[in-house]
């Protein structure tokens, strides 16, 4: 079933069409990877999907992006609640200044759950979902900043699933990190798809090949080419995706 | 902007060439050994079977090599494991044609109960496939791989042929035996000789689109 369907979406800052006639159906519990160079406007797609264009000054939409249905654009759209649905993981650990428990408990908190033992329930489901649990359990007072990065990154992702989201997007999320946390996160992105669906934007191929179900290729605001991961990057039907991929873009 | 994988790739191109134009040779000397009845030549293709076994592990090393390093995915990943494919095709046809050799060895001293009339069709025929299959690679050609698969037919149906014929002679004289047997085998390895030239053409084919053919 698809969670979320882009129609006829063009994305202009001011005078630049960083994105022209996307259309894209993004299935339920399916890992989504976005490809393509630098400046393709993968980043710009993810970010518009739960709104984070709004802040961005000139920036001007047109189409639709229907989340179960209902156009996220729609004018009597709450964006904290659209946030609460569609969570976002950034390129950059970037865990507030305070402790991991204060970490999770800072989004359903927001959302006015205040109960002492609900909070505790919140926070030990998120650090399990986000595979961290059994590495901070002991010592949840720590502040987040004190932890490594690739810790940070799952406190991150757990931040985002505390506030049970039903898609999350996820911004080049192991880019700043070494092999072996990389790869718990990647392991947990897997396992993560049993109850979420995801989309993820990432400049590494094999991570787009490992991850991943779907893939699109984007390039100068355009998505050249929409398919099973594994399709695309064994037969890619367009020359520029095989162009991209095998690295003689250009 | 991957110059270095280029030519990487170009140099295995070449070596896949290079090897396949041996294993021809191999083919084409050991019936040509069977026929004239000359022991320097078989012998000559039993040490030359060396060199195809070598090259298999060299390419086989250069493949590795760019799997590790350059992780290829799209054509480039297609084309390189189907050069590992190949090179195990190529390497068995040497076997088969050294083991043409041996034969050729026992038989050389003895006078043949038949004149050999569809053996060295059979190897034309074979040198053809195998000519075909590596030209199809060389030129991304589809066409020609088709042709290669489609020609396998021929080799069948000449094995049969031979087979009936040897029955015959076996019928016929009980003292025919042993070297109908040894004729059977001969036409077997080309039969089979005949299959991995089949197979190269079917991966060409796989090189160039990403799919397998259908069929055997």
């Amino acid at each position: 079933m698809d969670k979320l369907i882009i129609k006829d979406f063009d994305l202009y800052y001011d005078d630049f069409h960083a994105l022209k006639d996307i259309n894209m159906n993004i299935a339920e519990k399916e890992i989504t990877a976005f490809i393509g160079p630098s400046g393709c406007g993968k980043s710009s797609l993810l970010k518009s999907l739960n709104r984070m264009n709004d802040l961005v000054e000139g920036c001007k939409i047109t189409g639709e992006v229907l989340l179960d249905g209902k156009n996220i654009f729609d004018k009597n759209v709450d964006v904290n609640k659209l946030r609460k649905r569609i969570g976002m993981v950034f390129q950059k650990p970037n865990p507030f200044p305070m402790s991991i428990y204060d970490n999770i408990a800072y989004g359903p908190r927001t959302h006015n759950i205040k109960n002492k033992s609900k909070l505790d329930e919140i926070v030990e489901k998120s650090l399990r979902g986000a595979a961290i649990w059994d590495e901070v359990k002991d010592d949840l007072k720590k502040n987040a900043l004190r932890l490594s990065g690739g810790q940070q990154q799952r406190i991150c992702i757990a931040r985002a699933l505390a506030v049970e989201p039903e898609i999350l997007l996820m911004d080049e999320p192991t880019s700043a990190l070494d092999p072996i946390s990389t790869a718990k996160i990647e392991e947990l992105i897997q396992q993560l798809k049993e109850d979420y669906t995801i989309i993820i934007v990432t400049h590494n191929m094999q991570q787009a090949t490992r991850v991943s179900d779907k893939t699109a290729f984007f390039l100068t605001g355009e998505v050249i080419e929409f398919n099973d991961t594994d399709t695309l990057f064994s037969v890619p039907k367009n020359k520029k995706t095989e162009d991209y991929i095998t690295g003689r873009f250009g | 902007m991957r110059s270095f994988f280029d030519q990487e790739l170009d140099v295995l191109n070449n070596e896949l060439i290079k090897m396949g134009s041996l294993v021809e040779s191999l083919i084409e000397d050991a019936v040509k050994s069977l026929m004239t009845k000359d022991v320097e030549l078989a012998k000559a293709v039993i040490v030359k079977d060396d060199d195809v076994d070598a090259m298999e592990k060299s390419i086989e090393a250069r493949c590795l090599q760019l799997i590790l390093k350059q992780h290829p995915v799209a054509g480039d990943l297609r084309l390189i494991s189907s050069i590992l494919k190949m090179i195990t095709d190529l390497e068995r046809i040497g076997d088969q044609s050294q083991d043409i050799a041996e034969i050729s060895l026992l038989l050389a001293d003895e006078r043949f109960i038949k004149e050999l009339t569809h053996i060295p069709q059979m190897g034309e025929a074979t040198i053809k496939m195998l000519k075909n299959s590596i030209d199809a690679f060389v030129n991304r050609n589809q066409e020609l791989a088709y042709e290669v698969i489609a020609f396998d037919d021929v080799v069948d149906n000449l094995f049969d042929t031979i087979k009936e014929e040897l029955i015959e002679l076996i019928n016929k004289d009980k003292e025919n035996g042993e070297q109908s047997i040894n004729f059977l085998m001969i036409a077997k390895y080309l039969e089979r000789i005949g299959d991995h030239a089949q197979n190269i053409a079917e991966w060409v084919l796989f090189a160039i689109t990403g799919e397998h053919v259908k069929g055997e």
